[in-house]
């Protein structure tokens, strides 16, 4: 983690830098249960959320996990901004710098606009997602959650469902998976898979059974409904048959384990509401574990911390 | 560059001047029954479990102990190349208005025990903070004193302390470092 200066992606990191990154998070997971939840390394620092696309969570997860490490925050929301008077994306992010922002924390509807944004401009950036690409913190996150029950991750057998043509979600998850030496199974209907899936070193299937026999992890996609009228699927009802989680899919999975979803849910629809509510489901703890997360990518790749690294 | 190491305390003595310290703290505490120990990662957490120990068994107590790692509320941000990595806090227990004794091995510059009296703040409100170090060194920055001290030295900033304890370094020995 010291030789990098973004976090665009998990797509080249190795076990051992998302292994610093979740140990610090542990760290910082303590403060969170504090009466005072504010620790004050990035004293001084500004961090700039830029959020071009709609998002609750991880707009307030990032700006709590900002200001719990103490850093000065601004936010930006595309939908009351100078975009919409044609402005460019590069214009728009220049202009921000030029108000001294150390941090910039980045979501976007173009696949690459973190990369473009890391390239043009001296500023450190995090990617908050960007198209169907990445989302490097929400993995970072699931991988915190995976690691706090079962320790290590090694054979552990995880099964990702649902849009794995759309999800940034799952992209990353493999990444970081695979880095620690998880056992994946991707399931998708099959025209939810993107093209070259089989190189991504995981095993593929669409039945959802198949899929969870034996698992430890289950992590369930969101079905963007969106993309319902697109004809990816027939219909919801039927996705829900067929690749909806229900608690007799879940009596298939290895005793010990647990149900995810990077939220937001559609209950009744890819996850049922007896198994989203169970005792195994996490997708509450993802939620509190992702500020922590957050708060250790912003301290680890802060510019002070940098500097003292380099020095 | 040539190193020379002159022992300052042997394990005897260093054992004794906890011991003693045991004693010191729960005479000017009037017993222990209001005490917390914390230890400042790394040493002063183990040095911390040593003077509870000995406490709890003179006083048939049990004391609550937490460790703390300042990292986070450091000062100087650029010295701490050696371990950037946060090694995490442990206080799971109530501070307010207790007698804390905060337990380093060495007092230098002050700025370590500033930033963990910033940290244990950020908990509650204890009635007192009193500090216990094997060795003051002198060469304070800040002003900060200890409150129980094993032993107090007077070096040039080019020697240095090193509270050697069996947990971490295989041995219980404190020496003064000398670079030529």
């Amino acid at each position: 983690m010291n030789s990098r200066k973004h976090l665009l992606g998990l797509e080249g990191y190795s076990g051992e830098e998302i292994l610093e990154i979740l140990d610090h998070a542990k760290a910082f997971r303590e403060v969170l249960d504090r009466d005072i939840k504010k620790v004050p390394p990035l004293r001084g620092i500004t961090v700039a959320n830029l959020f071009f696309e709609p998002s609750t969570r991880t707009r307030m997860s990032f700006e709590l996990a900002e200001k719990r490490i103490s850093a000065d925050v601004v936010n930006f929301s595309a939908s009351t901004s100078s975009l919409k008077k044609g402005e460019s994306l590069r214009d728009t992010v220049e202009n921000i710098l030029a108000m001294k922002i150390d941090m910039i924390v980045i979501r976007h509807s173009a696949t690459g606009a973190p990369h473009y944004i890391a390239r043009r401009c001296n500023s450190i950036v995090i990617n908050a997602g960007d198209g169907s690409h990445e989302h490097p913190t929400q993995a970072l996150l699931d991988l915190f959650t995976i690691r706090e029950k079962f320790g290590d991750l090694e054979d552990l057998r995880v099964a990702l469902v649902g849009d794995a043509l759309h999800s940034r979600v799952i992209r990353s998850n493999v990444f970081g998976l695979k880095a620690l030496g998880a056992e994946i199974t991707l399931c998708a209907p099959a025209t939810l898979l993107p093209k070259g899936v089989e190189n991504w070193g995981v095993k593929i299937t669409h039945d959802i059974e198949e899929a969870i026999t034996g698992a430890n992890v289950v992590n369930i996609m969101r079905l963007q409904l969106e993309r319902q009228t697109s004809g990816y699927i027939p219909s919801l009802r039927e996705y829900s048959r067929l690749w909806g989680i229900d608690s007799n899919r879940v009596a298939l999975m290895d005793s010990d384990h647990m149900i995810m979803h990077p939220g937001p849910m559609n209950r009744g629809v890819e996850i049922t509401q007896d198994v989203a509510d169970s005792d195994e489901s996490v997708i509450l703890e993802q939620v509190t574990n992702g500020v922590a997360v957050r708060m250790a990518v912003l301290y680890l790749l802060s510019p002070l911390r940098r500097e003292a690294v380099e020095a | 560059m040539e190193v020379i190491m002159i022992e300052l305390m042997d394990k005897t003595q260093l054992d004794r001047s906890l011991q003693r310290m045991a004693l010191e703290i729960v005479e000017r505490n009037k017993g222990a029954a209001n005490l917390v120990i914390i230890g400042i990662r790394s040493r002063g957490v183990f040095l911390a479990e040593r003077l509870k120990a000995t406490i709890e068994v003179n006083e048939k107590v049990e004391i609550p102990m937490g460790s703390i790692d300042i990292t986070l509320y450091r000062d100087d941000f650029k010295e701490l190349t050696a371990s950037p990595n946060v090694g995490g806090t442990e206080i799971l227990f109530d501070v307010e208005d207790k007698d804390v004794i905060l337990v380093d091995d060495v007092l230098y510059t002050g700025r370590t025990v500033r930033a963990a009296l910033d940290e244990i703040i950020d908990f509650g409100r204890p009635k007192t903070i009193q500090l216990a170090v094997v060795v003051d060194r002198g060469n304070r920055e800040y002003p900060i004193c200890a409150d129980y001290i094993a032993k107090q030295i007077s070096l040039k900033e080019s020697e240095y302390v090193e509270v050697r304890i069996n947990e971490i370094d295989g041995e219980d020995r404190v020496v003064k470092v000398i670079k030529e």
